[in-house]
């Protein structure tokens, strides 16, 4: 598979991801799309870690543990990932609780 | 569809669709303990994460007012002129001939994985055990006051 098809299905859904941060006022549906655009360079770093391997693998036959670094950066991106969601849906409950709502507009009195 | 649909529901449930056929593309490049990770962490404990704090919350389909109609038009010019941006940058990139391998390659599976993971990465790992460990805390501390 060209790997600039890899590429382009990253961008697209990094943009969704943009604009769906840039537009929607809901804060879970914000954190969503930040989801999404983990989500892409993740796709993108184990395509690249999957180029790098037939590419060192045609350089050199013996090597076959090449692109493993890219994986286990995936595997890392997930565990911080899992743990901005816990830490950040606990945000967000506590501030439905005390604005009963999640649109991120009624948080500017933050700067008073 | 994500970030089209006015009931917040409907976006988690489109997000799972999306990270299903993330986890397909996975498992073409024979990344397999990253498809099984992804399905079990994303699709599974993420997820069900969201729904479960917007089945807590109650949200109404209309609880996102239309206020600003130019601030949703500029946000998608803004989003799109990034698409256009990147994609005319990286079209011109000569990517002839330079391919991901579809299948073979044993470097997504479990063992080499973890070897390398146990090897090279022991203090990244025990960090995030850390860094999960002040998550797990921060959670029950916010959500208990």
């Amino acid at each position: 598979m060209p790997i600039n098809l890899y590429i382009f299905v990253s961008l697209a859904l990094f943009a969704i991801g943009v604009i769906g941060v840039l537009t929607r006022r809901n804060v879970i549906i914000i954190f969503m799309c930040i989801e999404l655009m983990l989500n892409a360079v993740n796709l993108l770093l184990v395509a690249f870690s999957k180029m790098h391997l037939a590419e060192m693998a045609a350089k050199l036959p013996g090597a076959t543990n090449n692109g493993v670094d890219g994986q286990l950066f995936v595997f890392f991106i997930m565990v911080v990932a899992a743990a901005e969601v816990t830490v950040g849906l606990a945000i967000i409950v506590m501030m439905y609780r005390n604005v009963h709502s999640v649109d991120v507009n009624f948080l500017n009195r933050l700067k008073n | 569809m994500v970030i089209v649909s006015k009931n917040p529901v409907y976006s988690v449930i489109f997000l799972i669709l999306t990270f299903f056929a993330i986890s397909g593309h996975y498992l073409l490049l024979n990344a397999q303990f990253l498809f099984i990770v992804n399905l079990i962490v994303y699709a599974g404990a993420i997820m069900v994460l969201f729904l479960y704090v917007l089945m807590l919350i109650n949200l109404n389909a209309d609880a996102e007012p239309m206020k600003n109609k130019w601030l949703k038009i500029a946000g998608t010019v803004a989003g799109g002129c990034f698409l256009l941006v990147m994609v005319a940058a990286l079209r011109t990139v000569d990517t002839k001939g330079i391919t991901a391998q579809v299948g073979g390659g044993d470097i997504g599976l479990i063992e080499t994985l973890g070897k390398t993971l146990f090897s090279e990465y022991v203090v990244p790992f025990e960090v995030s055990s850390v860094l999960f460990l002040s998550a797990m805390v921060g959670a029950v501390v916010l959500g208990k006051k």
